[in-house]
């Protein structure tokens, strides 16, 4: 049975009004009672499914962080009676594509198959969810690659700098953790361990799914029920509570014998539900979100040469968020790159953006977005994201209006509720002058 | 979020258009005729109807990439990418992306060894926008010293950021500039930074209008647009530049004979997991005998792509002594193309001993042949890859452009999985062992900085660990 609800993606440019490109999203519920959102498009014989269940690395037990992100590699190691070469060689066999990776709070799919071998593959893809194997030899290989992965990040001076940011936010709370764990977690995982979390995290509830391309709501729905249908209902995976985030300044030197020093500073944000946070969101995309053009990409980037890349952004977990801005600058400039965008950050707090600018961002914002939808790959993302977080299945027909409806002074609110300079936690990684810790 | 984006390997995917241009499915396809046309002042058009979104992608090429640099100047071409934001007269500095922004648009710009592109995706109603604004900036850039200046100190914090603060990126750029002894490729695209350092407003103005003429740019377009639409457009807008240069001759010195294995040690403290790399100056596309990249191609997958590749079966499931290993080609460059293979040691295993059975497994290959099966499912793999590529508009105009500015036709690349299917293991292996020689290769280390026994033992073996039994059997 589909729910059927038309929504148009529509291109405002300036005077002209493109003609409307519909997106049409179809509400798939399945006799077993499985739902997804599915946009039809024949254009190119292929399949792409995103899904997620609820649950992930924030659920890590203490001793064995790591072991959501190792089941995501170990779906695709052998199933039912196939083991891993068989299953690998299936999978090629059928060039299907399947990915997991496991976030905070969801534990995500991807899955992509050619129309020739859609049933076969979607058969491949039940397997795997259902019955993946666990045999050790595949196990203790995984194991080796996650912890060189683990031990490789650990020099990465993107990634150490993150991570100590992240710390600075939400201390001993499980957000500050890498969601790829620990070396001594990764050690510690067990088939066990992995059967058990497997039966607790793969549930019908908290079960999204969005699907793009080459198939049809009947078909769609018959295969979902086979690939999913089958799954118990609940989930055995607790919430985890938001972390408290201490409001006071800090900053953190981390030296490194690097060029350049690599700056992270940031504070508590706003959740995807607030009602200010689209105009927050434009109010970042002018600061530093936006690229050239953007605040912090101007001053910093093209009018002083400090860095190639400055910028700011915004990042959401189910019940917190979080507002950063980011940098990398010649180790004797940091001080200097510091100060500015901390004062870019400072006066968007105090005075907003211009009527200008806040236009330009609008009609920017209004026209691109179908550019996140013009490809089967993005449409099936794009799906999943607006399931997730609740906006809606008419959101993308809704969005554009409600950015071109913003006032100036609604997003100068927003961006003095979203930004408080006197509370930036800082980063500094690398060898940086001018800065002193606090 | 980085923008002015620099990309020094490609993929090897010039797949995805044999799909698309291809016979097989016609069915299928709403329109998938790729039209190419030639402007009278010489400019190329190549436009790929693609109607699932009312949007266009558009770029720029210009035949001209780092391998064209004149010697001392390293970076040029990546330098001049970045000023070319920097405006002209009717646009001035930083106008060029505000415009496309104000349009709903985005855009952006890459530098390779062998090509130069600027793109815009944007709503189609604004193609000629954008074709206007890239037409005016191929014959009037105006640059000041305060810019170039200024964008000097962003390209060195690019460097920066990109290979210096990275022990890996280092060792990639250490590993490329032993592979090749004599021809460009051995550069960086962002250039060393003594180079870089000096480059100068007069050098980009220079190396702009030798390069910068429509006879030497190819446009492309893929989108929601019409052949005969897009045409009208660029004669619009292109069809009236002049060519202020001859046709530029691209001139780079060739490699000579390879005699030695090269060998690349390189410690550093950051390094937390080793690393063993080998690569192999190769044919590429363009140049090779025909067949014969694709046979490469084949191979390179069979033998090191993914899980069920032949080295990740014996040397990561099987003997566990790596914890990955792979190989790939990379043909899609004008001059040469490369093979590699890397792989990462298990632990309590030495360099020595993996290194070792490397050369043993790829000995055994290229003696004995790869399994007619692994054959067959390699191009399989690849013909499928092609189909998975057609979903992504942006890619699609890039393999075009890519191809067509390194010297591959269209034809090409409608022949491409024709080839790859009918690549045999006979000639995938032959094709392999041509390559596949010490004396025509880099082995590069990539170790933990503290002496440890391991690399101790490779430091005293040195250079003289090149030549092993397994690889001499194979010549």
């Amino acid at each position: 049975m589909t729910v059927r609800a038309i929504l148009s993606l529509c291109l405002f440019l300036l005077a002209a009004v493109a003609p409307a490109s519909a997106i049409e999203i179809q509400e798939v519920r399945t006799p077993k009672g499985i739902t997804a959102w599915l946009v039809e498009d024949h254009t190119v014989p292929l399949i792409a499914m995103d899904f997620s269940f609820r649950g992930g690395a924030a659920n890590d037990p203490e001793d064995m962080r790591g072991l959501a992100n190792f089941l995501s590699a170990m779906l695709d190691e052998g199933a039912g009676e196939m083991k891993s070469e068989a299953f690998q060689s299936r999978m090629e066999e059928l060039a299907m594509r399947m990915s997991y990776s496991a976030g905070q709070e969801y534990f995500s799919g991807s899955f992509r198959t050619l129309t020739r071998n859609r049933d076969a593959s979607f058969a491949l893809l039940k397997l795997a969810l259902n019955a993946p194997r666990f045999d050790e030899k595949p196990l203790e290989r995984i194991r080796q690659q996650l912890l060189v992965s683990i031990r490789r990040k650990s020099a990465d001076p993107d990634h150490v700098s993150f991570m100590a940011f992240k710390k600075l936010l939400f201390g001993n709370h499980p957000f500050a953790r890498d969601t790829e764990g620990t070396e001594a977690g990764v050690k510690a995982v067990t088939a066990r361990a992995l059967r058990d979390l497997h039966g607790r995290l793969f549930a019908r509830s908290g079960l999204v799914i969005a699907v793009a391309g080459d198939i049809d709501a009947k078909t769609l729905s018959r295969l979902l029920d086979e690939v999913f249908g089958d799954l118990p209902e609940k989930s055995g995976m607790p919430e985890v509570a938001p972390p408290e985030i201490p409001p006071g300044p800090r900053t953190e030197i981390i030296s490194r014998p690097i060029p350049q020093t690599l700056i992270v500073m940031g504070h508590e944000g706003m959740v995807r539900s607030d009602p200010d946070f689209i105009p927050a969101y434009v109010a970042n995309f002018i600061l530093g979100g936006g690229g050239f053009g953007s605040r912090m990409t101007e001053e910093v980037r093209e009018k002083r040469g400090l860095a190639y890349s400055a910028y700011s952004a915004m990042f959401t977990y189910r019940r917190v968020g979080v507002f950063f801005a980011s940098a990398g600058t010649r180790n004797e400039k940091a001080g200097e790159a510091v100060r500015i965008m901390k004062a870019e950050i400072a006066r968007m707090a105090k005075e907003g953006p211009t009527e200008k600018e806040l236009e330009e961002a609008k009609t920017y914002l209004i026209g691109a977005y179908p550019l996140r939808f013009d490809s089967t790959t993005k449409v099936a993302a794009g799906l999943l994201a607006i399931q997730r977080e609740n906006l809606g299945i008419d959101y993308i027909r809704k969005r554009n209006d409600m950015i071109r409806a913003l006032t100036l002074e609604q997003v100068k609110a927003a961006a003095a509720k979203l930004l408080h300079p006197e509370r930036l936690k800082t980063v500094l990684l690398g060898q940086p002058q001018g800065v002193g810790a606090e | 979020m980085r923008h002015r984006i620099l990309i020094s390997g490609l993929l090897a995917l010039a797949a995805a258009l044999t799909v698309l241009l291809g016979p097989r499915d016609p069915a299928r396809a709403l329109d998938l005729k790729a039209k190419e046309y030639e402007l009278r002042n010489g400019l190329k058009l190549v436009v790929i109807p693609d109607h699932r979104a009312p949007v266009v992608t558009h770029m720029v090429w210009y035949r001209v990439g780092a391998a064209d640099e004149p010697a001392g100047k390293s970076g040029l071409t990546h330098f001049l990418e970045h000023l070319m934001f920097k405006g002209t007269d009717k646009v001035p500095a930083g106008e060029f992306t505000r415009i496309v922004k104000r349009h709903g648009g985005q855009d952006n710009a890459f530098t390779t060894a062998d090509n130069t592109a600027y793109f815009q995706r944007i709503a189609k109603e604004n193609l000629g926008l954008v074709m206007r604004l890239e037409a005016d900036r191929m014959q009037n850039l105006k640059l000041t010293s305060k810019d170039v200046e200024t964008e000097r100190e962003v390209i060195k914090e690019e460097r920066r950021m990109r290979t210096e603060n990275n022990p890996r990126a280092l060792f990639a750029e250490r590993l490329n500039a032993a592979l090749f002894v004599a021809h460009p490729y051995r550069r960086p695209i962002v250039g060393w930074m003594d180079d870089v350092r000096r480059l100068r407003l007069s050098d980009a103005m220079a190396f702009y209008r030798k390069y910068y003429t429509p006879a030497n740019a190819i446009v492309v377009v893929a989108g929601d647009v019409e052949p005969g639409e897009v045409l009208k457009l660029a004669e619009k807008h292109y069809g009236s530049l002049i060519n202020t240069a001859p046709k530029a001759e691209r001139v780079r010195t060739r490699e000579p004979r390879p005699l030695a294995a090269r060998r690349v040690v390189m410690r550093d403290a950051r390094v937390k997991a080793p690393i063993i790399q080998r690569m192999y100056v190769a044919p590429a596309y363009p140049r090779a005998k025909k067949g014969e990249a694709h046979a490469l191609e084949v191979f390179a997958q069979a033998f090191g792509e993914g899980a069920t590749s032949l080295l990740y079966r014996r040397l990561v499931v099987g003997e566990r002594i790596a914890t990955w290993a792979g190989a790939w080609y990379d043909g899609n460059n004008r001059d040469y193309g490369t093979i590699g293979i890397y792989a990462t040691p298990a632990p309590g295993v030495s360099m020595e001993r993996l290194e070792a059975r490397l050369d043993a497994l790829i000995g055994e290959v290229l003696e004995k042949g790869l399994p007619e099966k692994d054959v067959k499912r390699a191009a399989n793999a690849l013909v499928a890859e092609a189909t998975y590529a057609l979903d992504s508009q942006f890619y699609l105009a890039r393999m075009v452009g890519d191809a067509l500015t390194t010297g591959s036709s269209l034809a090409d690349i409608r022949e491409w999985e024709a080839r790859i299917l009918k690549v045999t293991p006979e000639r995938a292996v032959a094709a392999a062992r041509a390559v596949m020689r010490p004396e025509n290769s880099v082995t590069g280390l990539l170790l933990k900085a503290e002496p440890s026994a391991n690399a101790a033992d490779a430091r005293a073996k040195g250079p003289a660990a090149a030549g092993k039994p397994a690889r001499e059997k194979a010549e």
